[in-house]
């Protein structure tokens, strides 16, 4: 029994059809942790590449050793120094938002460089065609930047989505229950690992379809009509 | 000769060791049509683009209609400009790019009422209805829904002439405006370029290296050589007896490159 729920061990699709709402459960766990995981990324990410992007050098560059030094170390280092190490200075969260906070920040790293690629991809004439017409800075970027870089940049952001769903069951270290530690809990109960891991496979794949294909509309959404592609 | 309208005084423009603009002394009245020619290098590009407020300079004074364009007076003295400074003073030019730089997700109509609308604060309609008239000056009426890539290259320079002249600016730059231009692309931008200088009030500043061109609409010619002007004077004279062994050097590789 988890979360309430009891198996029927009978037969194996008995078995199956009983689990699955328990699975279910973990999956949405997954889903919680992969979008706030995610829109973390997509903000920090900003924020890193913004600073990054500041001609102050001392801000700049902390700025581009963050970047650095979390893009070189393992998540899971990352994960246990927030689960371990902060509450040592009084700050205790939740192992979810642990969990989600360190996917954040790690993917943050990527997103950041994400957004200074779509940003530096548009053509250095297009700034100054918007100068030359007297476009406010904030202006040119809203109008004029903006709109070239987003078309690259949400395509790179999709794919990154993805990576963080797949990158969600490191959380189970820190006893998140999502939905590859609740398989493993079902197996541990009831020594049949084959049946529990192989639907988590089964419904990861549908996962990661689905978010994939809805990267694929919202990509062929954005107005796109002029700009060269490469 | 009129207050200058353009004045450029000892100005210094380095990138890195290279110097692109030597001292620089130079003075455009208002209404003039001026042409720059030189060797690739000589700082004629970089004249356009320090005046466009594109690049900075490093030392000098440059005075755009009376006032220095990179500096504010204060306590008699001057101090480096501040933005606003700096976009009041671009209100007074417009600048036409080599590579045209148009937005390519906007429409033709978009491009040329995106700033009269934002910078100027002209409504919708009466923005409109400025860039259908400057359409029709460059002959692109049919094209205003139009995507600048679905437009031929000197169609997109005409839309650029276009949205620069929607800011009704006293000084037009224009920066090899044919230079990426198929041949037979060229006639269509030059002949909009002539009738812009047929206008009495505006002040034309041209870098070109389309010498017929140049030496029918200017009316002075002024010969860059390492960031200094070498030579400058009416047409006929530079093109028919240029004093200076550089600028015969130059005219003669240009008009006549298979010798």
């Amino acid at each position: 029994m988890l979360f309430g729920i009891e198996w029927d061990t009978s037969t194996s699709w008995a078995f199956a059809w009983s689990i699955l709402p328990i699975l279910l459960r973990g999956m949405v766990v997954t889903i919680q942790a992969s979008l706030l995981g995610f829109f973390v990324a997509l903000g920090l990410g900003l924020l890193l590449a913004s600073l990054k992007g500041v001609p102050l050098k001392i801000i700049a560059w902390p700025a581009a050793f963050i970047t650095e030094f979390l893009r070189d170390t393992p998540l899971l280092i990352q994960l246990f120094f927030l689960y371990y190490v902060l509450p040592d200075y009084g700050i205790v969260l939740p192992a979810f938002l642990t969990g989600a906070l360190a996917l954040g920040v790690q993917y943050s790293a990527y997103t950041a460089e994400v957004y200074r690629a779509g940003i530096q991809a548009v053509p250095r004439g297009q700034k100054e065609a918007a100068r030359a017409l007297n476009l406010s800075e904030r202006l040119a970027f809203i109008h004029v930047i903006l709109p070239q870089a987003v078309v690259r940049i949400v395509p790179a952001m999709g794919n990154y989505l993805v990576s963080i769903m797949k990158d969600v069951p490191v959380l189970s270290v820190v006893t998140v229950l999502e939905m590859l530690n609740v398989a493993k809990i079902i197996g541990d109960r009831t020594f049949n690992y084959l049946i529990p891991l192989t639907m988590v496979g089964a419904l990861y794949l549908l996962l990661t379809l689905i978010a994939s294909w809805g990267v694929r509309v919202l990509d062929t959404r954005l107005p796109k009509r002029g700009i060269p592609l490469k | 000769m009129n207050e200058p309208i353009i004045r450029f005084e000892k100005v210094v423009k380095r990138f890195g060791e290279l110097t692109v603009l030597d001292e620089l002394d130079f003075e455009v009245a208002p209404g003039e049509k001026v042409t720059i020619i030189g060797p690739s290098g000589s700082g004629k590009s970089t004249v356009l683009r320090v005046l466009m407020t594109l690049e900075r300079i490093n030392a000098g004074v440059v005075y755009v209609d009376g006032e220095p364009l990179w500096h504010e007076p204060h306590q008699g003295t001057l101090k480096p400009a501040s933005e606003a400074h700096l976009r009041k003073m671009r209100q007074k030019m417009g600048m036409v790019f080599q590579h045209f730089n148009l937005f390519p997700h906007m429409t033709v109509l978009r491009n040329l009422t995106e700033a009269p609308r934002y910078v100027l604060g002209l409504s919708p309609q009466e923005a409109r209805q400025r860039a259908e008239e400057l359409l029709e000056l460059v002959g692109l009426s049919d094209k205003a829904e139009a995507f600048p890539s679905q437009l031929s290259g000197g169609q997109q320079q005409r839309v650029a002439i276009a949205r620069a002249l929607a800011m009704r600016p006293k000084i037009m730059l224009f920066d090899e405006p044919t230079s990426a231009l198929d041949p037979e692309l060229v006639g269509e931008v030059l002949r909009v370029i002539r009738s812009l200088a047929e206008e009495h009030e505006l002040t034309m500043l041209l870098v070109t290296h389309e010498m017929d061109f140049a030496r029918r609409i200017s009316d002075r010619i002024c010969f860059f050589d390492q960031g200094r002007i070498l030579e400058q004077g009416p047409p006929e004279e530079i093109f028919s007896s240029p004093k200076e062994q550089r600028t015969r050097e130059f005219l003669h590789a240009v008009l006549h490159p298979e010798e």
